[in-house]
């Protein structure tokens, strides 16, 4: 039986206990023992990233550059850019939630191609490091987008070595994608069929075919810049016979899919969530599935939003400005249908289920705000203002970290065999949330007043809108630090789970947590639709302790 | 703390227009997250678990409900979009005939700007207020990006390119000029002021040469503006004698070169057979690289003054070239 109860004091076998060695981490090819490595990799960077945007906030205090030199200043913008969305956003949850749990959900044994698992994450960790080294030795003040032709012609930073550090990591997501993606169609279980996946698992799909077919591109796009810069060889710099707005073709080309890269998934664990703590069937299952999927298609065709000020022809910048406005149709479809899950549900408070009100709210915000930047005329006065800053932060902090936060705490039971405690993980959701909406409310009303984007010194008059961001800054750093705390604390400390804490529907709580390497004493057999929670009852299950599946075994 | 904006002047014409858009997305903002917010809240409390509100008739899907909350959201887009095209069209599309002809030249980092009459200023703008103005503007190094929130307007400055923007400013003041594209170290000091003048003040302005400056102009930013030697046609046509353009292109089409006289604005066909309008980008395209595209039944031998002209020359020869017009003109000739 997959799900026997450990007598008092026998250690039951698990992925964890499998091997104590270090050897057996870094040489591990268990889905699960990776997404661990890959969730103290991305913990480590985000960490990064998040000191230099508090850096920034400091800076941003006073009007005048006092702090720092704008020569400073410039290398920190730039690297907290490239830090968050190279190394955190872009990996977070498929590398760490979406590595644990593709190969459960859909019932294997793990990914279906577990070295190149295990290679992603050491081509990850040499691009990070090759990053870090850059930023140590002087660092990269091009900004995150590596514009040229300051990058390739002007910038006297350390942009050859960041390219190829993010050229690095690129290929690490490529692994992944391309795992995700053959695992899903061919290793699902008997009866799991595709409208029965879980849509954490669509979500995941979708993505995979972005970074597949996006990530070569601003690969390659980068590859060039450096080789303009090492060989002078005239690609994107005019004053060589070169085109600078090519380059902002290609960039966005992936960098805008990129964006859903980094908020597809976080959408996956949202639905997984409010189904659960509604105890209901997501509503119109289809229709979210199908938006996924709608995204990650239309996303390919809007990069030129992004450039309605460079001088493209006022009729292209009309064709983007089109798509721009029917890509939201799919993402208010799903913020629809998970508001109408909770109708009617019987909803229960945990710090999973106040991540996903927060991120409803935030990201309703950032999805509305996009329309601003979408529509020609008013881009034109926000584009490269603080707009844009407090727009894309609504959608990658609001949207992605909220959505990893609910997924963190949601699966912490299953991934380390713990619950976390409740009381504190609810405070540190709501001092997020307040810390956010601080910090990113007061850009809004600094974008539309005009100030640019990567200023190092500003208008006195913007003194008072700036303190309250940084104050927002501050809380927000709090509200990020307890989690590390609590989490740490509850591996040991923490209730013993059990397999199925929630009483949620889905394969991955078929199992014991922490799993078994092989995540399944034999593989397991579909037989009813996903989030069937009318099916289950939840106080029965925590009364047995086993639920459904003990029946199986 | 020196006293706090939430609102940013209105300035233009165009500034009016967008404002009004930018306060209707902001309802709809406003609209929709408080819709969703009280949505999620109410369900939250009424349905939280334990309460015994009933649940009877809960569905699982409904086309009707999926149809619509695709199509509002859809409708709503729609409007935005056709509204926006069409102020995006009017401030990136040509200027009325009458707007004032200004040239931008960004580099690392100032803006230099040049008056016809030939008055030049560095990080200062000085122009009337009701008459369209038209800034057509380019790089001597990386990306800039012209910005004046108080008009709402905003253009890319590019290396290499002409870029062009038109607004009209209504009410007399100072407002800040930035630049908004990320263009290295000194960046957010690449600033300015641009003072919209009555119409009469500017008069007095333009005749004293840049000189007079009203109220307390004299802002650390900004340099002194140039006093005008000669006109920016004038001193394209000292140019345009200097380096014997004449010699080829003559007052007709000659055996070596098309003539300048009349040529802007025309149609041009090419040996390739392609035709293109000869605005500026197509002027300057063809002193600096003029193989690039050459005129019909002529030969591919003129030399190119790539590297031979700064952005400020090519300017003033492309100034001197609009100003030539058929039939023969002198060159005193205004633009």
């Amino acid at each position: 039986m997959s799900v026997a109860v450990a007598k008092p004091g026998e250690v039951k076998h698990n992925y964890l206990n499998a091997g104590d060695t270090v050897l057996s981490w870094l040489l591990t090819t268990d889905h699960k023992r990776i997404a661990v490595l890959y969730l103290v990799s991305v913990t480590l960077f985000f960490a990064v990233g998040g000191l230099l945007a508090l850096l920034i906030r400091l800076e941003l205090l006073t009007p005048q550059g006092d702090l720092m030199t704008s020569e400073n200043y410039n290398r920190v913008f730039t690297m907290h850019g490239v830090v968050m969305i190279f190394l955190f956003l872009i990996p977070a949850i498929p590398a760490v939630l979406g590595n644990f749990l593709v190969p459960l959900m859909v019932g294997a044994r793990d990914l279906a191609f577990p070295r190149l698992n295990l290679a992603s994450w050491y081509v990850y960790m040499a691009g990070g490091l090759i990053a870090t080294w850059a930023m140590v030795n002087g660092g990269v003040d091009t900004g995150w987008t590596f514009y040229p032709p300051y990058s390739s012609s002007y910038s006297t930073s350390q942009v050859t070595l960041t390219i190829i550090g993010a050229f690095l990591i690129g290929f690490s997501s490529i692994f992944t994608g391309i795992n995700f993606i053959v695992t899903i169609h061919k290793m699902r279980a008997p009866g799991l069929t595709w409208f029965r996946l879980p849509l954490f698992i669509w979500a995941h799909y979708a993505t995979s075919v972005i970074i597949v077919l996006g990530t070569p591109v601003v690969a390659i796009t980068l590859l060039l810049v450096a080789v303009e810069r090492v060989f002078r060889l005239g690609i994107f710099d005019p004053a060589l016979g070169g085109d600078p707005i090519l380059f902002q073709h290609l960039f966005w080309f992936y960098s805008h899919p990129a964006v859903y890269i980094m908020i597809l998934p976080a959408m996956g664990v949202i639905s997984e969530v409010v189904a659960c703590f509604s105890r209901k069937r997501v509503f119109g299952y289809h229709f979210v599935a199908f938006s996924s999927v709608a995204i990650a298609v239309i996303g390919f065709l809007v990069w030129g939003h992004h450039m309605f000020t460079t001088g493209q022809s006022v009729y292209a910048g009309m064709v983007f400005s089109l798509l721009s406005f029917l890509v939201a149709v799919p993402s208010a479809v799903k913020v629809f249908n998970w508001t109408a899950t909770m109708y009617k549900g019987h909803i229960e408070f945990r710090a999973p289920m106040l991540y996903v009100m927060g991120f409803l709210g935030l990201f309703v915000i950032g999805g509305l705000t996009g329309l601003f930047l979408a529509s020609l005329a008013t881009d034109i006065h926000l584009q490269d203002t603080y707009f844009v800053v407090a727009h894309f932060h609504y959608i990658m902090v609001g949207g992605t970290i909220f959505g990893y936060l609910a997924g963190l705490h949601f699966w912490w039971p299953k991934m380390t065999g713990r619950m976390y405690p409740e009381g504190i993980a609810k405070l540190a959701a709501l001092i997020i949330f307040a810390g956010f909406n601080l910090t990113f409310l007061p850009q809004f009303v600094l974008g539309y007043l005009g100030m640019p984007r990567r200023y190092h010194w500003y208008p006195e008059e913007w003194q008072m809108l700036h303190v309250m961001s940084s104050a927002g800054a501050a809380l927000l750093g709090i509200g990020y630090i307890l989690p590390i705390f609590y989490l740490l604390w509850s591996l040991r400390n923490g209730a013993i789970a059990g397999p199925n804490p929630w009483g949620a529907t889905g394969l991955e709580w078929k199992t014991d947590s922490p799993p078994i390497t092989h995540n399944f004493e034999e593989t397991p057999i579909v037989t009813e639709e996903p989030y069937a929670y009318e099916n289950h009852h939840h106080q029965e299950e925590v009364a047995s302790g086993t639920g459904a599946s003990a029946a199986e075994g | 703390m020196k006293g706090v904006a939430l609102l940013p002047d209105t300035a233009s014409t165009f500034a009016q227009q967008v404002d009004l858009l930018f306060w209707f997305l902001t309802a709809v903002t406003v609209f929709f997250t408080l819709l969703i917010a009280a949505l999620v809240l109410y369900f939250a409390y009424r349905y939280r678990r334990g309460s015994t509100a009933s649940r009877a008739g809960a569905k699982e899907t409904d086309l009707r409900l999926e149809i619509g909350w695709s199509m509002i959201p859809l409708t709503i887009g729609l409007i935005v979009f056709v509204w926006a095209a069409k102020l995006y069209a009017d401030a990136y599309g040509p200027p009325p005939d009458n707007a004032l002809e200004i040239f931008v030249i960004g580099k690392q980092w100032m803006w230099h700007l040049q008056h016809p009459n030939g008055i030049r200023e560095n990080n200062e703008l000085h122009i009337p207020a009701g008459r369209p103005v038209k800034l057509t503007m380019i790089s001597q190094d990386v990306i800039h990006s012209f910005f004046v929130p108080a008009f709402r307007i905003k253009r890319d400055v590019l290396p290499g390119k002409y870029n062009t923007v038109w607004f009209t400013p209504t009410k007399p003041g100072k407002y800040h000029l930035f630049c908004a594209e990320y263009c290295g170290t000194q960046h957010s000091r690449m600033i300015g002021w641009v003072y919209v003048m009555e119409p009469a003040e500017y008069e007095k302005w333009l005749a004293s040469g840049g000189e007079a400056r009203p109220g307390a102009l004299a802002s650390g930013a900004g340099t002194m503006a140039g006093v005008p030697t000669a006109s920016l046609v004038q001193a394209g046509e000292q140019l345009y004698k200097q380096l014997r353009c004449n010699a080829c292109h003559g007052a007709a089409d000659g055996q070596r070169g098309p003539s300048h006289y009349g040529l802007f604005g025309k149609k041009v066909k090419l040996r390739d057979g392609t035709v293109v309008v000869a605005d500026e980008a197509y002027i300057r395209e063809s002193i600096l690289r003029p193989l690039a595209k050459v005129v019909d039944g002529y030969e591919p031998i003129m030399p190119s003054y790539e590297g031979l002209l700064d952005e400020e020359r090519t300017l003033q020869l492309v100034a001197y070239i609009k100003s030539l017009k058929k039939p023969l003109q002198t060159a005193e000739v205004k633009p």
